[in-house]
C-alpha cells in the first residue's frame, strides 16, 4: 500500500471531483444502485456528501482503517444513509451497491491520470478497493444496528403495553407483573412505575408478582431498588403475591429495607386502603318501595 | 451572591430549588434556612426539588443535615418532588437519606408536615 | 474503543463542579442517553469532581465521546496531582462510613458507571476513569 503521503488520490479527487461525480451518477443509474429509488435529488445529495468526506478522509492520511477522527464525517454520512435505508425497509445490499458503484469511476480516474505508471496504478487501485470494502462493511454494521434498535424499541413498546400500571383507587396504583422477568424488562417496568407514581400522584404502589414463576436474585434486587426509589420519592410500596421461596430470596439478600408484603393482591389492596385511612362499609339495604 | 428565595406558607418555610447549586450556594441555603427557622419560629421546612435533575452525595448530606438541625429547632423537614431518574440514581449511589421525610408534591408535603407537627405536639403534651 | 469528540475542563473551584455537571450533561444529551442514564453519569461525575477538588487539591477532567463498533459512549477521565489514595481497595468498598465521604463518592460512582478504573498511589496523584455506554 502506498504511504499516506504518497497517494495521489486526494489530489486527483480535488481536481476532478465534478467529472467523478457525473461518472458516478451514470454508474449508479446503470447498475440500479441509486440509494433512494426514483429520488435523484436525494441520491445526488448523498453522493456529493460522500465524495466530500472521502476527500477529507484520504487527506487525513489515516489509510489503515476508518475508525479515526479523520473519517468521522464519512461515518456520519454512512450512518445517515444506512439508517434511512433501514427505516425504509431496503436491504443492506442497496447501500453496499451505492458505495461499490464508485469503484469503476475511481478506477477510471486512476487509469486516466496514472495509467502509464503500472505499479503505481496497481497500488492505488488496491488501496481504493480495500477502502471501499471497509466502508461497505461499516454500512452493514450500521444497518444491522439500526434494525436491532427498531426491534428493541418495538420490544419496549410491547413491554409497556403488557405491563400496565393500574389505578386501583385514588392514591393507590398496582402493577401486575406477568411472565418471566429478566433484568432488562424489570428495569423498564420499574422506571415506568416510578413515572406513573409521579403522574398519578399515587401514595401507595402495589407490585403484584403472582404471575411471575421465578424471581432470581438480580430481579429481586431490581424490585427492592424500585421500592427504595419509590420511598425516596415519597410513595410506599407493597409487594403482593409473595410465595415462600421468593420471600427466601429477598431475605437472602440481607435487606435492611422493610418492604411490606402480602400473599394476595386483595390483601395488599386492603392494607393500602387502611394505610390511607379508608374503610369499606356496608350500605344499608334499600327500603322496599311501599305497595 | 445569589440567594435562593425562602417563602413562608402558614407556619412552614418553603424553598424551591430551581438551579444547579454550587457548594457555596448550598451551604448558604442551609444557613439561611436555620436563621429563618429561628426568626420565624417555623414548625416546618419544605424543600421542593421537582426542578432538580440530579442529587449527589453532597446535596443528599445537606438535606440530612438540614433535617437534623431543623429537628433540634422543633421543625419538621420534608423534601418533595423528587424525580424518578434522581430517585433511581440515589438508590444506586447508596444514599438512603434516612432522617429525611419525603413526599410526592407540595400538597402532600404540607399534609405530611401537619401530621408530623401534630405528632410532636401530642408527644409534648403527654410529657408535660 | 476510539475517541471522537473530546473536551477538557479544569476542576479547581467549586464553580467548576457545576460546569463539569453541565458539560457532562450536554455531551450525554448529544449522544442520546436516556434521562436516567444522563442523571447517573452526571451524578457520578459530580462525585468524582468533588473528590478531585477536595482530596486531590484540584485537577482536570477530560470528557471523550467514545465508540466501540457501533456503540457510543461517554468516557470521563479525572486526574489530579494530589496526595493519592493509600488503600484504593478499601476506599472503594467502604460505603459511607468513612465520615469524610470519600468512600461513598468512589464506590457510588463505580456503581453508576458501566466501566470504572482508578489508578492512585501515595504521592502520585489519582486518575479516575468512568465510562457509560448508550
Amino acid at each position: 500500500m502506498p504511504k499516506p503521503s504518497d497517494s495521489i488520490l486526494p489530489t486527483l479527487l480535488d481536481r476532478h471531483h465534478k467529472r467523478l461525480l457525473e461518472d458516478w451518477f451514470i454508474q449508479q443509474q446503470g447498475t440500479g444502485a441509486a440509494v433512494a429509488t426514483g429520488d435523484d435529488a436525494e441520491t445526488r445529495a448523498h453522493s456529493v456528501r460522500f465524495l466530500t468526506e472521502l476527500r477529507k478522509g484520504l487527506a487525513s492520511g489515516e489509510l489503515d482503517g476508518i475508525e479515526g477522527a479523520g473519517w468521522s464525517g464519512m461515518r456520519e454520512v454512512l450512518d445517515d444513509i444506512s439508517r434511512a435505508q433501514a427505516l425504509k425497509g431496503f436491504s443492506p445490499s442497496q447501500t453496499a451497491g451505492f458505495v461499490f458503484s464508485l469503484r469503476e469511476p475511481l478506477f477510471g480516474l486512476l487509469r486516466r491520470e496514472v495509467g502509464d505508471e503500472t505499479s503505481r496504478l496497481a497500488e492505488e487501485m488496491l488501496m481504493v478497493a480495500l477502502l471501499l470494502d471497509r466502508l461497505v462493511l461499516y454500512t452493514t454494521e450500521v444497518f444491522q444496528k439500526s434494525r436491532e434498535d427498531v426491534i428493541t424499541r418495538q420490544q419496549q413498546e410491547l413491554l409497556e403495553l403488557s405491563t400496565p400500571v393500574v389505578r386501583l383507587w385514588e392514591g393507590i396504583v398496582a402493577v401486575p407483573l406477568i411472565g418471566t422477568l429478566d433484568s432488562n424488562r424489570t428495569q423498564i417496568v420499574m422506571e415506568n412505575l416510578l413515572q406513573q407514581i409521579v403522574t398519578t400522584g399515587a401514595q401507595i404502589a402495589i407490585i403484584d408478582i403472582t404471575g411471575v414463576p421465578t424471581v432470581d436474585t438480580l430481579v429481586a434486587q431490581h424490585l427492592l431498588k424500585t421500592v427504595a426509589a419509590a420511598r425516596l420519592m415519597g410513595a410506599d410500596c407493597i409487594i403482593s403475591g409473595i410465595r415462600p421461596q421468593i420471600a427466601q430470596t429477598i431475605v437472602h439478600l440481607g435487606v435492611e429495607l422493610s418492604v411490606t408484603s402480602k400473599a394476595s393482591l386483595a390483601g395488599a389492596f386492603e392494607l393500602a386502603l387502611r394505610r390511607l385511612g379508608k374503610t369499606v362499609v356496608d350500605r344499608a339495604p334499600a327500603k322496599p318501595v311501599a305497595e | 451572591m445569589e440567594q435562593i428565595p425562602i417563602l413562608m406558607v402558614g407556619d412552614c418555610l418553603l424553598v424551591s430549588i430551581q438551579v444547579d447549586m454550587h457548594d457555596q450556594l448550598a451551604m448558604a441555603l442551609q444557613d439561611s434556612l436555620m436563621t429563618k427557622i429561628v426568626e420565624t419560629g417555623a414548625r416546618g421546612v419544605m424543600i421542593d426539588i421537582s426542578a432538580l435533575q440530579f442529587v449527589d452525595s453532597f446535596i443528599g448530606r445537606l438535606f440530612s443535615n438540614i433535617a437534623s438541625m431543623a429537628r433540634v429547632l422543633d421543625a419538621a423537614t420534608v423534601v418533595v418532588g423528587m424525580q424518578p431518574a434522581v430517585a433511581i440514581t440515589l438508590v444506586e449511589l447508596g444514599m438512603t437519606l434516612s432522617g429525611v421525610k419525603t413526599a410526592l408534591n407540595v400538597d402532600r408535603g404540607l399534609a405530611l408536615i401537619r401530621r408530623m407537627i401534630a405528632v410532636e405536639d401530642g408527644r409534648g403534651r403527654r410529657e408535660a | 474503543m476510539v475517541a471522537e469528540k473530546h473536551e477538557t475542563m479544569p476542576v479547581s473551584t467549586p464553580e467548576d463542579i457545576v460546569r463539569v455537571r453541565r458539560g457532562v450533561r450536554s455531551h450525554a444529551i448529544n449522544i442520546g442517553f436516556s434521562l436516567v442514564d444522563q442523571t447517573k453519569i452526571v451524578t457520578a461525575a459530580s462525585e468524582i469532581a468533588r473528590n478531585t477538588l477536595d482530596y486531590g487539591g484540584g485537577g482536570s477532567l477530560r470528557i471523550e465521546v467514545v465508540r466501540h463498533g457501533v456503540r457510543r459512549g461517554l468516557k470521563l477521565v479525572f486526574a489530579d496531582q494530589g496526595p493519592g489514595i493509600p488503600d484504593v481497595e478499601r476506599a472503594l468498598t467502604d460505603g459511607f462510613s468513612t465520615g469524610r465521604g470519600l468512600g461513598l463518592g468512589l464506590s457510588g460512582a463505580k456503581r453508576l458507571s458501566n466501566e470504572f478504573d482508578i489508578k492512585s498511589a501515595p504521592g502520585q496523584g489519582t486518575i479516575v476513569t468512568l465510562v457509560r455506554w448508550k
